[in-house]
């Protein structure tokens, strides 16, 4: 049976070298081994562990280690209904992730609050934390993660290593109170 | 007193017999005996209901908050359920009260079992339950500043972006 591999970077190729820059190299490296770390509150949760399961298996993106701590988390994966009350604990969950982290937003409720337009529900976890990908659907498809997920492995292979540094970045962690 | 003496009729009796002119009306919707008294007698009555040999009302199902903000001078209304474990009958109790004197005495006297239901009722309704020992929110964010049950408050959440009222036909 044949492995399939990524493809390799663009570079410049010649006898016994290969030449490319670290952006590529590194990108391509951190796309194909996130670390998703499970934040799943509600029904898009069971959809995920579908997409984990051996049908959808999400081990052939080289995401099959869940991280259950943060702190190696590479990607953070938000599934379901996030009450007013759980906002404070996402966020501090995003908080002790370190740098480079991305975030999926995956199903109408933790997008936009979803069919819980009522007092006690965050209308989207974008009010709390800075989001990534957003995936629609209620619940969405296993496919639909799929997708989420390789959008993010996009954003991951075309992100400059100095992004995190930029001012802009900055601004947008200050936009949301953190520092 | 044996269980089949336990009907209805023999609670109010007895009730009205033990606490005269502080049951103000009784009537059964869906066969569910349940009687007005006032906010000051509330807690008088749970606790002799209870205590009585006879009926031994000894399990508070439910405590929760209601408001009808038509009803003039009786917006909002504490309603108990009690349930009669050794008998099997349960019964209901409303007391109701103005919308700007929303204070009952608490339940958690006579069932420990109020304590929270209480809590859960002052954090929706706002109403506030003297002699409470502990009484704030429970279900909500700490830093709720109104009471969301209230039917002056909008039920939706007034931060949402995405629902223009143009993609809804309305």
């Amino acid at each position: 049976m044949a492995v399939k591999l990524v493809e390799g970077p663009e570079g410049h190729t010649g006898q016994g070298f290969f030449a490319t820059s670290f952006d590529k190299a590194i990108g391509l490296a951190r796309a194909n081994s996130i670390w998703p770390l499970p934040f799943a509150t509600s029904c898009c949760g069971i959809e995920f562990m579908a997409t984990m399961g051996a049908h959808y298996d999400l081990a052939r993106f080289g995401s099959e280690r869940l991280s259950f701590s943060p702190r190696q988390a590479d990607l953070l994966m938000v599934m379901g209904t996030i009450a007013k009350k759980m906002g404070p604990v996402l966020k501090q969950v995003y908080l002790q992730m370190a740098e480079p982290r991305w975030v999926l937003s995956v199903g109408a409720c933790a997008s936009s609050g979803g069919i819980f337009d009522t007092y006690s529900v965050l209308q989207g976890i974008d009010k709390v934390i800075p989001v990534d990908v957003y995936v629609p659907g209620c619940p969405p498809t296993p496919e639909a993660i799929i997708d989420g997920v390789m959008k993010i492995q996009e954003l991951i292979k075309n992100e400059s290593l100095r992004r995190r540094n930029s001012d802009e970045y900055q601004q947008l962690l200050n936009s949301y109170g953190i520092e | 007193m044996t269980a089949t003496d336990i009907t209805h009729e023999s609670i109010v009796e007895r009730l009205s017999a033990q606490f005269p002119g502080k049951i103000l009306s009784h009537d059964e919707p869906f066969g569910l005996l349940s009687l007005n008294v006032p906010r000051e007698d509330v807690i008088d009555i749970i606790k002799w209901l209870k205590e009585d040999a006879a009926f031994q009302f000894i399990f508070m199902t439910d405590l929760c908050g209601v408001h009808f903000p038509e009803q003039s001078g009786q917006e909002l209304g504490v309603i108990y359920h009690l349930h009669s474990l050794v008998h099997n009958v349960r019964l209901r109790l409303r007391t109701f009260f103005p919308a700007n004197d929303p204070v009952v005495p608490t339940a958690t006297t006579v069932f420990k079992a109020a304590n929270w239901m209480e809590r859960e009722t002052f954090d929706f309704f706002g109403i506030r339950f003297i002699g409470h020992p502990d009484l704030r929110r429970i279900l909500n964010v700490d830093d709720m500043d109104y009471h969301p049950l209230l039917k002056q408050y909008p039920l939706e959440d007034g931060t949402r972006t995405d629902k223009d009222d143009k993609y809804f036909g309305r």
